[in-house]
């Protein structure tokens, strides 16, 4: 294992880990009385694979929630690039560079797969109303120039049989790759991924687990994400978040989280005497 | 063999994305445009101009609109009746405000005025959802009927609390007022149309309308994935209503010649044009205008059968037009969400595979 | 006491008794909403189908004769018989009952699991099949619905109430409608019975359960098909109720089916799901609309009634989007 240190460090297999990206500083989140987050500080830095993992109801999809800018915690700093944000919308921090994919796949059913890749690349098109209505040239050269963007990620994740077909049509596995497509046809700095195994067999785990690392090496594409299955996360991830009702309970490297005694606990539960 | 796809093969973006991608489509449509353009307005006479064909296009128009609202981006209004009044009488102020102006420009600004009461109240819209909101556009098409009723400034102090068009022309050819012809009125809404339909058919294409699919198809994702909901809503509601104010000043202006807002532009208004883009297909284009001419069509059609060809009471035939309508709604929305559009897509499936049945 | 005040004052009480009824209407709303999560646009049409059928069973009325006639050739039109009133409401209540399972068996059953407003469309549907039907059935004329309840100004509350006008010689005591007294304490005891139905009784639980997730309700052994037609029924019975009412009222017309338009703005205000809410939701909008009516209508011109309850709800929906008294929504992805 290379030195940390502040500035970033180079992995074993060659990536370079850059400085801190977003910081979460005592984040805490209420619904009512529920606490779903509590006091909870992580980062994530430029270029790694962070993995949030915890037992169900631990608060990992939340922390996402408040990272997209969907909850608003009740207290607590989040820092992006080196600054405070403010409370601001969720569009407009997709906007900022953090684009995410669902849990519970929440693709637009009523589009082509062409048409939902499209409406991800909208953070990037401003052609105006007047423009579009008449299709004249700003609007219709800005439409082309995206479709080759969005035609150069349906390449890199092998989705050009369906470019056309209605996503409702699709089965599961494909849809979650599709929705990838979609969060990385914004071009995010950062990319948040709920989940993107779940219900998947081996064979289509190994194929996202491949898309993961392809676009965290070739885009250069800082990736936090929430799974479940530990030896993906052990293999993938180079920093792991251990949450547990709501709490922190564990931070580090695979490694260390492997032998960290709190974790073992809250996975394998532990006897009260 | 015809109706086929192989070997039309698309080199750029840009042919990829147009309207009809497929030849037989393309020249199916330019011969429609040529038919309508060309050699409709010779033949057409006074009872087919007035019964279907300028009716059917001043809906087609609104239908659009409504369209552009409700099946794309999701927002379902009831205040159409109350927006094609704003239309009206915006483009009979106008009128008779700026006799000298040109009723294009006159029609084009009431669907502006239009637009921006629209958009007033679609605000709204940002905080209320669904149903809620549905019911919330009923205030719109209250409020607004009542407004043109009460307030003479309206109309003008008229007596009878109506408005009625005065005469004006293009190229020197008269198209509202007494003394129309036919094919006139007939020409000027198709021009309407045909330049809305292509503006509808850009925007739902481009960036603009695929912002309000998201919102429509699943907010909160849209949202989260960078689509401005303010925006995207906002300028739903802005477009369709221009849309409608064109219609509302047409349905006065060309159409009726006279008109008083709750008799004219009432709540059976905004549901009529919710229905044709039921029957029609929601989120399509073509479905506007299927459904247009199904429900222009219909009590035509059930009139001249009954009244005229059994002898039944007129009235008796109108009730029964109201039960055809309801339940063809309720049979579309069991049995075909969406509508004509989808009817016609599957056909045309089936006949590009022809004669395989897979 | 100044007059102002006193006409203020009977302003309020009529508005009180006007807003009983829009609670009424508001509540077979509400319970449909509750128990199948369909919007039902057509609540007054219900209303004025039920009040259309009860004219025409009371004067022995034979059902489609018009229809048969121009079909036919024939001129019928009444059987010659009259019915009584409380007769011909049962038969009415069973006529109901049947309309609530058609549109359950031949619509609903087939809409299962489709979005709300999809839904909501296909109350409209239903909405104009069932004016259509009706004007068949019946024709559409005006009818007079008299089933004995009282009408005209209450004489004995106008002279025990003259003495709050303490010597004014404008003041003649308070004018309340008989007929609106009345309706004022039946609504008031359907509402109660209503409320008791849902929260305390064995098909009430059931209601609640389908309402709250229909599978799960399926899977503990509800019978979705028997609450959706006894919830049908029910409204059924709350518009007939409404429609006899409205329908001793002003007649039986087209415009009876609009208070189903007054009753929108009171769930909106409400909440759909919250039985309070509409009641609560209901005595507002009826006083609002009055004494907005009474104050500011005659500046603007009158007829606020039309829209004032639709802007106040809507107002009022734009600071609380889930009503008065509506569950709280939280957003998840």
């Amino acid at each position: 294992m290379n030195m940390m240190s502040d500035d970033g460090w180079v992995t074993e297999d060659g990536r370079t880990i850059g400085g801190v990206m977003l910081d979460l500083k005592n984040i805490t989140l209420r619904f009512g009385g529920v606490v779903a987050i509590k006091d909870i500080s992580f980062n994530i830095r430029q270029g790694e694979i962070r993995a949030i993992i915890g037992p169900n109801g631990a608060g990992k999809s939340s922390m996402l929630n408040v990272i997209s800018g969907f909850y608003r915690p009740q207290e607590g700093e989040v820092w992006f690039e080196g600054q405070k944000r403010r409370e601001i919308q969720p569009y407009e921090v997709a906007r900022k560079g953090i684009a995410r994919t669902f849990q519970n796949i929440a693709l637009f059913e009523g589009m082509s797969v062409l048409g939902n890749i499209m409406t991800g690349r909208l953070t990037h098109m401003k052609a105006g109303l007047a423009a579009q209505a008449l299709w004249w040239g700003k609007a219709q050269k800005e439409e082309t120039k995206n479709r080759e963007f969005v035609e150069h990620i349906i390449d890199f994740l092998e989705i050009q049989s369906i470019r056309k077909t209605p996503v409702g049509r699709l089965p599961y596995g494909l849809k979650k790759r599709v929705e990838l497509a979609r969060a990385l046809a914004a071009e995010p700095k950062l990319l948040l991924l709920d989940e993107p195994m779940a219900g998947m067999n081996v064979e289509e785990k190994e194929d996202m687990c491949r898309f993961i690392l392809d676009v965290n090496d070739e885009f250069g594409t800082t990736i936090a994400l929430i799974e479940h299955d530990m030896g993906v996360v052990m293999d993938l991830s180079d920093r792991v978040v251990v949450m547990d009702y709501g709490k922190k309970i564990g931070d580090g490297t695979p490694d260390e989280i492997r032998n960290n005694q709190e974790v073992i606990d809250a996975y394998l539960g532990v006897a009260h005497d | 063999m015809f109706y086929r796809e192989a070997g039309d093969i698309k080199t750029s973006y840009v042919a990829d994305s147009q309207t009809f991608p497929i030849a037989f489509d393309r020249i199916g449509y330019l011969c429609v445009i040529a038919v309508a353009f060309g050699v409709l307005p010779f033949i057409i006479g006074p009872y087919w101009a007035n019964a279907v064909f300028v009716p059917f296009l001043i809906y087609a128009i609104a239908a659009i609109g409504l369209n552009i609202l409700t099946g794309y981006c999701g927002q379902v209004s009831l205040g159409t009746g109350g927006f094609m009044a704003v239309g009206a009488y915006a483009c009979y102020k106008l009128m008779t405000g700026f006799p000298d102006l040109n009723i294009i420009f006159v029609i084009l600004l009431a669907g502006g005025i239009t637009a921006a009461v629209g958009t007033a109240f679609g605000l709204p819209s940002l905080r209320i959802k669904g149903f809620y909101l549905a019911v919330a556009t009923l205030a719109a098409q209250f409020f607004l009927v009542w407004l043109f009723n009460k307030v003479p400034w309206f109309y003008n102090n008229s007596a009878s609390g109506q408005i009625s068009a005065p005469e004006r022309s293009v190229f020197g050819v008269a198209v509202t007022g007494p003394n129309v012809e036919a094919w006139a009125k007939y020409l000027i809404c198709l021009g309407f149309l045909f330049v809305l339909a292509w503006m509808a058919r850009n925007l739902t294409r481009g960036s603009l309308g695929r912002s309000w699919m998201a919102i429509r198809d699943m907010d909160i994702a849209a949202e989260i994935i960078g689509v401005n909901p303010l925006r995207a809503k906002l300028t739903a509601f802005a477009v369709s209503s221009f849309f409608i104010g064109i219609a509302g000043a047409l349905f006065f202006s060309v159409y009726l010649g006279a008109a008083e807002a709750g008799e004219a532009f009432g709540i059976n208004k905004s549901f009529l044009v919710l229905f044709m883009i039921i029957i029609g297909g929601l989120g399509s284009i073509f479905g506007s205008l299927a459904g247009a001419a199904f429900l222009v069509l219909l009590p035509v059609l059930l009139k001249n059968t009954f009244v005229g060809l059994l002898g039944w009471p007129t009235d008796l035939t109108a009730h029964l037009e109201l039960m055809v309508v309801g339940g063809l709604i309720l049979t579309f929305l069991i049995a075909e969400p969406h509508g004509l559009a989808q009817l016609w897509r599957v056909a045309k499936e089936k006949l590009r595979l022809w004669p395989f049945p897979h | 006491m100044p007059e102002s005040l006193l006409y203020g004052t009977e302003v309020v009480l009529n508005g009180l008794m006007a807003g009983v009824l829009y609670a009424l209407v508001a509540l077979g709303f509400v319970l449909i909403y509750k128990a199948s999560g369909i919007f039902n646009y057509a609540q007054g049409v219900l209303s004025l189908f039920a009040a259309m059928t009860l004219v025409g069973i009371m004067n022995g009325q034979i059902p489609f004769a018009h229809l048969i006639n121009a079909a036919l050739g024939t001129e019928i039109h009444h059987f010659g018989w009259h019915i009584n009133a409380l007769v011909a409401i049962l038969l009415t209540m069973v006529v109901m009952v049947g309309v609530a399972w058609c549109v359950q068996r031949f619509v609903f059953r087939h809409l299962i699991g489709q979005e709300p407003i999809i839904l909501f469309m296909a109350t409209i549907g239903l909405a104009y099949f069932l004016e259509g039907l009706g004007d068949i059935m019946w024709g559409s004329d005006i009818k007079k619905l008299d089933v004995g309840l009282p009408q005209g100004g209450s004489l004995w509350i106008e002279e025990n109430t003259q003495w709050l006008g303490f010597g004014n010689e404008n003041f003649y005591g308070f004018f309340l409608d008989r007929l609106d007294l009345i309706a004022t304490v039946i609504a008031a005891l359907l509402v109660i019975a209503l409320v008791a139905v849902s929260q305390y009784t064995k098909h009430g639980r059931a209601m609640r359960a389908v309402a709250d997730d229909h599978q799960a309700a399926l899977s503990v052994g509800i019978s979705l098909n028997f609450i959706w037609v006894f919830v049908w029924s029910i409204a059924g019975f709350v518009a007939l109720v409404a429609g006899i009412i409205w329908g001793a009222k002003s007649g039986v017309q087209f415009s009876l089916s609009l208070i189903a338009l007054k009753a929108l703005p009171v769930l909106m205000l409400g909440g759909f799901t919250s039985i309070p809410g509409a009641i609560i939701g209901g005595l507002i909008i009826g006083v609002g609309e009055k004494l907005f009516e009474f104050t500011v209508g005659p500046l603007v011109g009158g007829a606020t009634e039309n829209w004032f309850a639709y802007v106040l709800a809507l107002i009022f929906l734009v600071f609380r989007p889930q009503g008065l008294m509506g569950e709280k929504i939280i957003e998840r992805v």
